[in-house]
C-alpha cells in the first residue's frame, strides 16, 4: 500500500510549506486520495479554499505522516471529496460558499455559511452581488405521527446561537439537523492582507474559550513558515496557558453539564474552580482568558514569581477540592442516570470523522495532537491520554475529569521545570508557508498560514475541532428523548463560533 | 454530598463585596440620568450572542459564580425576551444574525433598554470592516449603555449593570423605549 507521501509525490511538490509537505495533484490524484479517506486509510485533517485552488490536510494515524494535497480549479471547480467520505461536506459547502468553488457531484450543494445576508456571493473569491437566497430546504423525514421542533438561533441560556431542526416521533428524536453559520464574522477574509499581529489576535478570538490552543496553533505555523523556533521559556509558558485553558474550560464544563440535568450543586463548586483559575491566569498573564499571550515568535508577557504563586496556590486548591466533586458525581445515582447510557456516539463514527477531543476520546480514539503530532514541550514531558470505549454523556464528563487531574499535574512540572531565558524571538518579514496542529481543550486545532514577503498574511486557514464533532451530535441524539439534548450539546461543548468562522 | 454540603454551611461565602459606588456613579454619569438607590429593585436581562467569539458570554456566565452572584442586586437572567427589561447583546452583529437580533428587540416589551458589551458589541471590535458583520449593536438597534472590553470582566459588566438598574428605575427614564 502506498504511503501518504508517495501519494503526494504524484503532484508537483511545493517548496516551502512546513513542516507538512503540500503537492498540487491532479484532478484524479486527488479523487484517489479521496477513496482512501473512504477507506479510512487516512483522516481528514482540513478542507479549505484559496482563490483558485482547495486544499486538503491529511494525516496517516499508524505513521503519524502528515500532508496537504492542492487541488487547481481553473474552470471553478473541483471534484467532490464529500461525495464519498462525508466529513468533508461541510467543509465544502463552506468553500462554495466563501471562494465560490463547486464541488462536482457534491451530495448536499446546499450552502452552509452562507445565509444571504452578506449582500454578496463568493466574498473571499470573485465576489458578485448576490440575488435574493431561496429558504433553506431541511432534510425531511417522513412518516405518520412525526412532528418537528425548531430551535434557535437564539437559544434559551447564555450561549451561543444556531438552529436545531428536531424531527420527533413522540418523546423520541428521530432527527436533528443541525444549521449553523450564524456567527459567521468573516475572519479568514479579515486575516488574508492583515499583519502578522493583527492576524494573531483575531487567531485568539475565533473561538473565546479556546484563545490560547488556536493563538498557539497560529503562531507555531507561522514560526514554521519562517523556519524559526520560540525560545525554550516561552514554549514553557505557552503550554502552561494551554493546560490552565484546558483546566478552566473542563471545570467550566463538568459543572455545565451536571447542571443540565438539573444537578446544580456541581456547577456552584466547579463555578468556584473555574473563577479561581482564570483569576490565577489573570495574575500570571495579565488577562482572565489569556488573550494574545502566546505570539508569533513566543509570548507577549513574562511569568513574574507573583504568577508562579498564584497558579501553584491554583493547582492546591483545586486538589484538594475537586476529589471531593468527582466522588459526589460519581455517587449520586440522580445524575448518573441522567448520563449513563445518554447520546452514545459508536467508535467507528468517531475513527471516520477524526473527531478529537473528549468526543474522540469517549468513544475510544486515542487522538491527541500532543502526542500524535509531538510538539515541545509536550515531546519531553511524559502524560497519559485517558480514553474510554462507553461513548456516552458520561465517558465524556469521565474524559474530562481525567484530564483534569492530567493537567493539574503537567502545570506544576511545568512550573518546576520553567527554563530562563528570553520570552521571544524576533520575527523578521519574509515569505513562507506553514502548519501547526494543537490540542485544544476541546480537542486538535489545525492551523494553514502562507505569508507574503512583506510581513503580512497571504492566507490563513485555522481549522475548530467542531467541524468534525458537530455532525456527531446528531448522531449522537438520535434515538434518545428531546429532554436529553441539552446534556448531550454540554458533553459535546461545540463551538459555533470556532466553526462559524 | 452532606459532607460538602454542611462544609458549605460552615465555611463563609466566597461572594465579594459590590463594587464601589462611586465607581458605578462614574459610570451612570455617562448615561446622563442621576442614579438612584437600586436596594428593592430588579431587572430581568436576556442575553443575544449576535456574533461573539463566546468569551464575552464566558464572563456573562461568570456573572452568576458564587464570587459575583448577580442575582443578589435583583438582575436576573431569562429565558425569553418577552420577561425581559434588558437585552445584553454582545458581537459584533454578524449579518446572519441581524434579523433574530432585531426579532429578539421587537418581541421585548417595552420600556426596554439596550446593552452593547464588549468591544464588538460596541464597534465591531476586531472584526469591524469585514463583509459578514454589521459592526456594533447601533446599527441595528438604539443602544443605551456600552460596556467596552474584549471581553468586559465580570466586575466591568457588573458595574455597567448596576448602572442600568439604578438608571432603569429613575422617574426620569421610566417612560422607556
Ligand atoms: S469583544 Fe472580544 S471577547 Fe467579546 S466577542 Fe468581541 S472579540 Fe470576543
Amino acid at each position: 500500500m502506498q504511503s501518504l507521501s508517495a501519494l503526494l509525490s504524484a503532484g508537483t511538490r511545493r517548496q516551502g510549506c512546513r513542516p507538512w509537505p503540500r503537492a498540487i495533484l491532479e484532478a484524479g490524484d486527488w479523487s484517489a486520495l479521496a477513496a482512501h479517506l473512504a477507506q479510512g486509510r487516512f483522516t481528514l485533517v482540513s478542507l479549505w479554499g484559496d482563490a483558485d485552488a482547495v486544499h486538503m490536510a491529511l494525516l496517516d494515524e499508524a505513521t503519524g505522516e502528515a500532508g496537504i494535497a492542492t487541488c487547481l480549479c481553473p474552470d471553478r471547480r473541483f471534484p467532490s471529496v464529500g461525495r464519498i467520505h462525508p466529513p468533508a461536506q461541510r467543509l465544502e459547502r463552506a468553500v462554495q460558499d466563501l471562494y465560490g468553488l463547486t464541488p462536482d457531484h457534491a451530495s448536499d450543494p446546499r450552502p452552509w455559511l452562507d445565509h444571504g445576508r452578506w449582500g454578496i456571493t463568493a466574498p473571499l473569491g470573485r465576489a458578485a452581488p448576490a440575488a435574493p437566497a431561496a429558504p433553506y430546504a431541511f432534510l425531511a423525514a417522513e412518516g405518520a405521527a412525526l412532528h418537528q421542533i425548531p430551535v434557535g438561533p437564539v437559544h434559551a441560556g447564555i450561549i451561543e446561537p444556531g438552529h436545531f431542526r428536531f424531527t420527533c416521533h413522540g418523546e423520541t428524536v428521530v432527527r436533528l439537523e443541525e444549521r449553523l453559520g450564524y456567527v459567521h464574522r468573516g475572519i479568514e477574509g479579515l486575516m488574508g492582507g492583515a499583519s502578522i499581529e493583527e492576524a494573531a489576535r483575531l487567531a485568539g478570538r475565533i473561538s473565546g474559550d479556546s484563545a490560547v490552543a488556536f493563538a498557539l496553533a497560529f503562531a507555531r505555523a507561522v514560526e514554521a513558515a519562517r523556519g524559526i523556533a520560540a525560545p525554550a521559556r516561552a514554549i514553557w509558558l505557552r503550554a502552561l496557558a494551554a493546560e490552565l485553558e484546558r483546566l478552566a474550560n473542563h471545570f467550566g464544563d463538568v459543572g455545565a453539564i451536571c447542571n443540565d440535568a438539573a444537578f446544580a450543586l456541581m456547577l456552584a463548586h466547579c463555578g468556584v474552580l473555574r473563577e479561581r483559575c482564570l483569576r490565577a491566569c489573570d495574575i500570571a498573564f495579565g488577562h482572565r482568558l489569556m488573550m494574545d499571550v502566546a505570539i508569533p515568535g513566543g509570548v507577549a508577557m513574562d511569568l513574574g514569581p507573583e504568577g508562579v504563586s498564584a497558579l501553584r496556590a491554583l493547582v492546591t486548591t483545586a486538589r484538594a477540592a475537586f476529589p471531593e466533586l468527582v466522588r459526589l458525581y460519581d455517587e449520586t445515582t440522580s445524575i448518573q442516570d441522567r448520563t449513563v447510557g445518554t447520546g452514545i456516539v459508536k467508535e467507528a463514527l468517531v475513527r471516520r470523522f477524526g473527531a478529537g477531543g473528549f468526543v474522540g476520546r469517549a468513544s475510544g480514539r486515542a487522538f491527541d495532537a500532543r502526542r500524535v503530532q509531538p510538539y515541545p514541550p509536550y515531546n519531553q514531558m511524559p502524560f497519559s491520554i485517558p480514553v474510554r470505549t462507553d461513548g456516552d454523556v458520561n465517558a465524556r464528563i469521565w474524559i474530562r475529569i481525567l484530564e483534569i487531574e492530567e493537567s493539574l499535574s503537567l502545570v506544576t512540572r511545568l512550573l518546576d521545570t520553567l527554563p530562563a531565558g528570553p520570552i521571544q524571538v524576533p520575527m523578521e518579514a519574509g515569505p513562507g508557508e506553514g502548519v501547526a496542529l494543537v490540542e485544544g481543550f476541546r480537542g486538535d486545532v489545525f492551523a494553514y498560514v502562507r505569508l507574503d514577503g512583506e510581513g503580512r498574511v497571504a492566507r490563513a486557514h485555522l481549522r475548530d475541532p467542531s467541524w468534525f464533532q458537530w455532525p456527531l451530535l446528531e448522531a449522537a441524539i438520535e434515538g434518545n428523548i428531546v429532554a436529553d439534548f441539552p446534556l448531550c450539546n454540554k458533553s459535546f461543548n461545540c463551538s459555533y463560533a470556532g466553526h462559524d468562522l | 454530598m452532606r459532607h460538602l454540603l454542611l462544609n458549605s454551611l460552615l465555611s463563609g461565602p466566597l461572594t465579594e463585596a459590590a463594587p464601589a459606588a462611586d465607581e458605578i456613579a462614574t459610570l451612570a454619569a455617562s448615561l446622563g440620568v442621576a442614579a438612584q438607590t437600586r436596594l428593592g429593585r430588579s431587572l430581568a436581562i436576556r442575553e443575544v450572542d449576535a456574533g461573539s467569539c463566546n468569551a464575552c458570554e464566558l464572563e456573562i456566565h461568570a456573572l452568576s459564580n458564587a464570587f459575583y452572584d448577580v442575582e443578589r442586586f435583583g438582575l436576573k437572567f431569562v429565558a425569553s425576551p418577552r420577561h425581559a427589561d434588558v437585552l445584553l447583546v454582545t458581537g459584533p452583529v454578524a449579518k446572519n444574525m441581524a434579523e433574530a437580533l432585531k426579532r429578539t428587540y421587537d418581541a421585548t416589551p417595552a420600556p426596554k433598554w439596550v446593552v452593547a458589551a464588549g468591544d464588538c458589541a460596541i464597534n465591531g471590535g476586531v472584526f469591524a470592516g469585514s463583509y459578514a458583520v454589521a459592526g456594533g449593536v447601533e446599527a441595528v438597534l438604539p443602544v443605551d449603555l456600552r460596556i467596552p472590553g474584549c471581553p468586559p470582566s465580570p466586575v466591568a459588566l457588573l458595574k455597567g449593570l448596576l448602572v442600568l438598574l439604578d438608571t432603569a428605575n429613575s422617574p426620569a427614564s421610566r417612560s422607556g423605549r
